[in-house]
């Protein structure tokens, strides 16, 4: 076990570096560049430009330049935005938060929803509801989250006038639990209605499979209560593949949601990253992208340790 | 049925407003003591600024929607223009120039100029006084030594600065006494006023001690400033909170506070703004498309803000297509800039040819105003020996009139404008192809360093109210060749250069305005460029807001929120 932990984490170091130098090399090497911003800006010169991309150690070699931020990465040094040179680590960990509210109520929404209609639509199959759903999820699933975002707007702001048009609470006034939960809403069930579909159709898939199993039939044949056969015996044995998604999942609720956090003005990570490619800031976009690998091979860990503490058939070696 | 609560109670406002108007009018009326006095009084009250004091509310807050996250803090670290509105708020400089182009003295009591002895030496020498009892936020007093201090900071060769413009030519900045600086130049430079009123005056006592200026809290986190406004909080990403600072200078503002909202994208801003939950959008403002819809909105008023910013066609002179002023007539004539304005961009903008606002002192009004006509074009190219050939485009000498032409990739009004200037240019045997590229492409190197053929741009050529524009177009100031400069075209014309350097050594305005005029004039006829439109830009206001005054001088409207307020 210990071993295989610490292949693991070596693996993960592996990764790790080759995602720095491979997204390096990429945000280098495409044209254009920070200084792009100031171009149109009539207060300055050329030489104000030129200076400005010497200043932050531009005109050097790219090699140079990665080596230089690893470096800075090794003591705990992630370097400093181009555009208002603030620290990358304060600019990341401001926006923390507010990706998290959002993605962990999306979240926890689209599991229960997920799981409840998944169930429901496995015991039933091939029913009105279940053809009702598979419906639903296809279409949720296929209608992009900038549109659905604009509508849930349109209708619930402009029409309606019942929630908020975006934002995270009301301009200007203090902190309330209830504007929070308010504004909290089209957006969390923006970005919900995609994942309930997701997590609905995997749940069904997963039950399906193991409805057909003996130990069901078992189950059913010595007398026990169908809704405990459901929840006790299948569901359990169910829920094991997916950890899987649970784990691909895990990197969103940190890495945000791009359209849906511009269409409601969410300030969270997706947003930065958004805007930090426009303004090329190449430290914060390589702190957001070294962040977000990091939960990838983080969640890909948990969910083979998990598999294993819950299922005694899996062994790692 | 009954009716909608809401629409009832917004009628009421209305009318109530309304009344309100007509009664505040008639008192004016009234004090003025008849017709005859009200008639002149007339152009004052249009301005609003006469009845500004009794009319504003105290308290309040206004909330401005920016499609750009203010960031910078620091008005002299590099920053873009939506940080710059902040700056507004929170710092002054020496003195501001108003709507009409007029200079108002801030931190100095006066305005330099020959008269009042302030400019002395044919412009070599300025000498400012500064006003007293100024404090900083944290109750520092303001002294001649702050001045030098942000002068000698700009300068400093370790200090990342935003534009060294106006202080690169400055050869001594002396302080006479606590409030007295004497400024010395090494050449005469008459753009100074303008650069210097540009220049915020920062804290030499928060700045002196810190171990690096370029990265200290207060460019980010913690600005200090002189300003009608302190720096309140911050949520990144998110809004900006300004409180009123009640020891201001000029007075206490009006409002308690101004919350700059960031918000991302522009159909997103315009709904907000429509259900009320901004009260000013900021900067970009209205998107052309909504200009319909937003003038028809109750309870707000659209802005019609002329902008220094024009839409060009850059052509690169050093390509071998632009060389002949022919060709440039000629593809001016076949230009239907009355289509590009009105069919795709709702009239809103105005068509122009030069390169100042009709807002300038300098504006020459007087310049020939293209006309769409294009059998003359294609005289003009036959008659100077460009032939169509056999795949219908037009040649001469081996070289095609072929190029391509580059704007910001996904800017859908450009997109469409570059469609229409296409299809007119290929109608003559031009044959434009579009190229666009993500801004971060196409205003980097491929603009800085010339390397596009021909570009849909809009340039503020000038630097706030002053006519200079050196940078953009002398000959010495090819980027390309000499990497100084801004003149990207690569255009050079000696008798261009010769009234730009005149016009930049003349301090006296009224003997300067005949070099402008002229300059106007000789490039409307060459045509270096073709200038399309200036830009209006579209902004809605809440109607109850008072003292909003656009300013084309400045780069944001912010630059008196000192004055705004609601109506009381």
């Amino acid at each position: 076990m210990h071993r295989y932990l610490l292949r693991r984490i070596f693996q993960a170091l592996v990764v790790l570096v080759l995602v720095s130098l491979v997204g390096f090399a990429v945000l280098h090497l495409a044209p254009g560049g920070p200084a792009a911003i100031y171009a149109m800006t009539p207060t300055m010169s050329a030489e104000d430009l030129d200076r400005l991309t010497r200043e932050l150690g531009l005109d050097r070699p790219v090699p140079e330049q990665y080596v230089r931020w690893v470096g800075g990465v090794l003591t705990g040094n992630w370097g400093r935005s181009y555009r208002d040179g603030r620290l990358v680590r304060e600019i990341v960990v401001d926006r923390i938060p507010a990706t998290m509210v959002l993605m962990v109520s999306a979240f926890s929404v689209a599991l229960a929803l997920g799981l409840f209609t998944g169930i429901v639509s496995a015991v039933r199959q091939y029913s009105l509801f279940d053809h009702l759903l598979t419906f639903g999820s296809m279409v949720a699933l296929s209608i992009p989250t900038f549109w659905l975002g604009l509508m849930a707007i349109y209708v619930f702001a402009v029409l309606l006038g019942v929630l908020p048009p975006g934002n995270m609470g009301t301009i200007g006034a203090d902190f309330s639990l209830a504007d929070r939960l308010r504004h909290l809403l089209l957006p969390a069930a923006t970005l919900g209605v995609v994942m309930v579909a997701t997590w609905s159709r995997y749940t069904r898939a997963s039950m399906l499979e193991v409805i057909q199993e003996d130990y069901i039939r078992t189950a059913r044949a010595k007398g026990v209560a169908a809704g405990a056969v459901i929840l006790k015996h299948a569901l359990k044995n169910a829920l094991i593949p997916l950890i899987t998604l649970a784990g691909l999942q895990l990197p969103l609720v940190f890495s945000g949601a791009l359209v849906t956090e511009t269409v409601f003005t969410w300030p969270g990570m997706g947003r930065l990253f958004v805007d930090s490619i426009g303004y090329r800031d190449y430290p914060v976009l390589m702190g957001l992208l070294m962040l977000t690998a990091l939960l990838v091979v983080v969640g890909n860990l948990l969910t083979d340790l998990i598999y294993a503490a819950v299922d005694p058939r899996v062994r790692l070696a | 049925m009954t009716r909608n609560p809401k629409d009832v109670s917004r009628r009421q406002d209305r009318s109530e407003s309304a009344r309100a108007v007509i009664l505040s009018r008639r008192a004016v009326l009234g004090l003025a003591g008849g017709a005859g006095a009200a008639l002149m009084l007339g152009p004052l009250l249009d301005r609003g600024v006469v009845l500004a004091a009794d009319n504003v509310k105290k308290g309040g807050q206004i909330v401005v929607a920016l499609s750009q996250e203010p960031t910078v803090f620091n008005p002299v670290r590099p920053h873009i223009e939506v940080d710059h509105g902040v700056h507004f708020g929170l710092f002054d400089s020496l003195w501001r120039v108003d709507e009409r182009a007029q200079f108002i003295p801030d931190l100095a009591t006066e305005v330099p100029s020959a008269r009042n002895g302030g400019i002395q030496k044919g412009g070599l020498e300025y000498t400012i006084k500064l006003r007293r009892g100024v404090k900083w936020h944290d109750g520092q007093p303001f002294t001649a030594k702050d001045v030098k201090f942000t002068h000698d900071l700009i300068l400093n060769p370790k200090f990342g600065a935003y534009t060294k413009i106006g202080h690169d030519v400055v050869s001594s900045v002396e302080i006479l006494d606590e409030h007295t600086v004497r400024v010395r130049l090494r050449e005469s430079f008459a753009p100074f006023l303008t650069s210097w009123g540009d220049t915020y005056i920062v804290p030499a006592h928060i700045l002196e001690g810190v171990a690096d200026p370029n990265t200290a809290e207060f460019n980010t986190k913690s600005p200090v400033g002189t300003g009608p406004f302190k720096f309140a909080s911050r949520v990144a990403g998110d809004h900006l909170v300004l409180r009123a600072n009640e020891s201001y200078h000029g007075g206490s503002p009006p409002l308690e506070r101004v919350i700059f909202k960031y918000i991302p994208d522009l159909t997103v801003l315009y709904t907000q703004f429509k259900t009320g939950a901004v009260d000013v959008t900021g900067l970009q403002g209205i998107s052309a498309e909504f200009y319909g819809e937003a003038k028809g909105l109750p309870g707000v008023t659209v802005h019609q803000h002329a902008t220094p910013s024009v839409e060009y066609i850059y052509f690169n002179h050093g390509k071998p297509q632009f060389k002949e002023i022919a060709v440039r007539q000629a593809l001016y004539a076949a230009l239907d800039k009355r289509a590009i304005i009105d069919q795709i961009y709702y009239g809103i903008h105005k068509p122009v040819e030069g390169y100042l606002p009709a807002t300038s002192w300098a504006y020459n009004a007087d310049l020939p105003k293209q006309e769409y006509n294009p059998e003359k074009a294609k005289q003009i190219l036959e008659e100077s020996g460009w032939k169509v050939g056999a795949d219908g485009i037009r040649a001469k000498g081996g070289v095609r009139l072929a190029f391509t032409n580059s704007t910001t990739a996904g800017n859908k009004l450009r997109e469409q404008t570059q469609a229409l200037v296409q299809q007119n240019w290929r109608a003559i045997g031009v044959d434009m192809q579009i190229n666009n590229m993500p801004a971060a492409v196409v205003w980097g190197e491929y603009y800085v360093k010339s390397k596009y053929d021909s570009l849909l741009v809009g340039i503020q050529a000038t630097i706030g109210d002053d006519p200079d524009c050196l940078n953009r177009i002398h000959s010495k100031y090819i980027p390309a060749e000499t990497g100084s400069g801004r003149n990207v075209m690569q255009y050079k014309n000696p008798q261009v250069d010769k009234l730009l350097e005149d016009g930049v050594r003349e301090v006296d305005r009224a003997k300067r305005r005949p070099l402008y005029l002229k300059l106007q004039e000789v490039i409307r006829a060459d045509l270096p460029y073709l200038p399309l439109f200036s830009y209006v830009r579209l902004e809605g206001v809440k109607q109850g807001i008072v003292n909003y005054k656009p300013n084309s001088n400045t780069l944001t409207n912010s630059w008196n929120m000192a004055e705004w307020g609601w109506k009381a």
